[in-house]
């Protein structure tokens, strides 16, 4: 959706605007008006396992924002909209059926001069219902990845050619979020998420992102593939252009990611000039 | 440690779970900005890398205490949020004191459930580089 798009809806009951940031305090000091705050760690994540909330936490999740399964939520975010793809990633495995980006995040928005406010949303409570969460259609686990490398499956690294090629075992400025390991997934293309956005925080338009990845990476309508980073949330990005920019039905994100991976014993990886330990059967 | 930071770790540890963003988001607005002379002169000021965004502290002893200051863009609110805190408990401790400070003493503030605490430890990141320019410092004025 494009910020003028929503600078038009602002006053659609029927949407509602959700900020997803790096920054937990970002929505704090300033948000598109009427629009709520949906944390990727305090809203998303389940407080105790690595893994999502269930079907009662983000029932009660949504309820306390307002929504019903029949509103449209357009995400945005800082970071060119990292953890908005990631939120509108976590809300598809629950299947609610309108999720948007907003083009261009906050970064554009407020480039744009548009308004911004620290007012509250406002938004009476509602009644979500219970949904289960699909966790094949879009997710994979690690025994995905490891039946995905067998079976020759495509598989998209989105990370930075350093982390790509082993020599660092973190994403450049995130030294805390490291892995004991360095490399990638054997088989894995490395095509850094960025490639898919322009300097403003935009998407590239759809006939460059055909050809960065329908006839650059040579990915196919009907193949499986699979898309990671370091703990997801780029990866959101890329899945996000995969699915819904370019339509292909079969992505799925590896949201475990290097951080899963990198520590894993005894998972196969590949690092350049080197073979693959431990060799694939 | 001292008292000041200790009563600013039993605010945020007292107050209730949804206070505590509130509260550090006020320390973020209260984050002074940086003195001219060193806006002037930011070879004065030590890059923290482990931050995610362009961050920059100055630790330089002056007479019994320590003076800090912090530079941190406006679009990174919880960073601004973790340099006030450590303006506000340490600016003006002796070293010895600072160096005293347990490296994970926010960990009794109770945000982690509120941050992911890969993104908490940044605080710790902070404190270690205020305590390497410290103990830099101290070195420097003994060869002198």
């Amino acid at each position: 959706m494009s910020t003028e798009w929503l600078a038009e809806h602002l006053d659609d009951p029927n949407v509602v605007v959700a900020e997803s940031d790096e920054d937990v305090l970002l929505y704090d000091t300033g948000h598109i008006p009427g629009a709520v705050k949906m944390d990727w760690h305090a809203d998303l994540n389940d407080p105790v396992a690595r893994d999502y909330v269930d079907g009662e936490g983000f029932a009660e999740m949504m309820s306390a924002r307002g929504i019903t399964p029949d509103t449209t939520i357009v995400f945005y975010g800082d970071n060119f909209n990292w953890w908005a793809a990631y939120a509108l990633w976590v809300c598809s495995l629950f299947g609610h059926e309108d999720l948007r980006l907003l083009d261009g995040g906050r970064q554009k928005w407020v480039a744009e001069g548009r308004p911004m406010t620290t007012d509250a949303h406002g938004r009476e409570p509602s009644h979500y219902p219970v949904l289960p969460r699909d966790d094949e259609s879009i997710r994979a686990f690690k025994e995905d990845v490891l039946a995905h490398i067998g079976a020759k499956g495509r598989l998209v690294d989105v990370r930075s050619p350093g982390e790509y090629s082993g020599e660092l075992t973190h994403m450049p400025d995130y030294p805390q979020e490291g892995a004991l390991r360095g490399g990638h997934v054997p088989g894995a293309q490395n095509v850094p998420w960025k490639t898919a956005a322009n300097d403003d925080g935009t998407f590239r338009d759809a006939d460059e992102l055909a050809e960065i990845y329908r006839e650059g990476l040579g990915l196919a309508d009907d193949e499986e593939t699979i898309a990671y980073c370091r703990i997801g949330e780029r990866s959101s990005h890329t899945w996000f252009v995969l699915r819904h920019l370019l339509g292909m039905e079969n992505v799925r994100n590896y949201d475990g990611s290097w951080v899963e991976w990198g520590n894993a014993v005894r998972v196969p990886i590949e690092r350049p000039d080197q073979p693959i330990r431990p060799p694939l059967d | 440690m001292p008292a000041e930071l200790d009563e600013i770790v039993d605010l945020f540890a007292a107050s209730p779970k949804g206070m505590r963003l509130e509260l550090l988001l006020d320390y973020a607005n209260r984050l002074p900005p940086l003195p001219d002379e060193l806006a002037s002169d930011r070879d004065r000021l030590e890059q923290v890398h482990e931050c995610q965004t362009p961050f920059f502290v100055a630790a330089e002893t002056n007479g019994d205490g320590v003076v800090l200051h912090f530079d941190a863009p406006p679009e990174a609110p919880t960073t601004r949020g973790y340099a006030s805190v450590l303006a506000a408990g340490l600016s003006g401790a002796p070293a010895e004191e600072i160096l005293a400070v347990p490296n994970d003493f926010y960990v009794s503030m109770g945000l982690g459930e509120l941050i992911s605490p890969l993104r908490l430890r940044g605080m710790g990141a902070i404190l270690g580089t205020i305590k390497r320019l410290v103990v830099e410092d101290i070195e420097a004025a003994g060869d002198g």
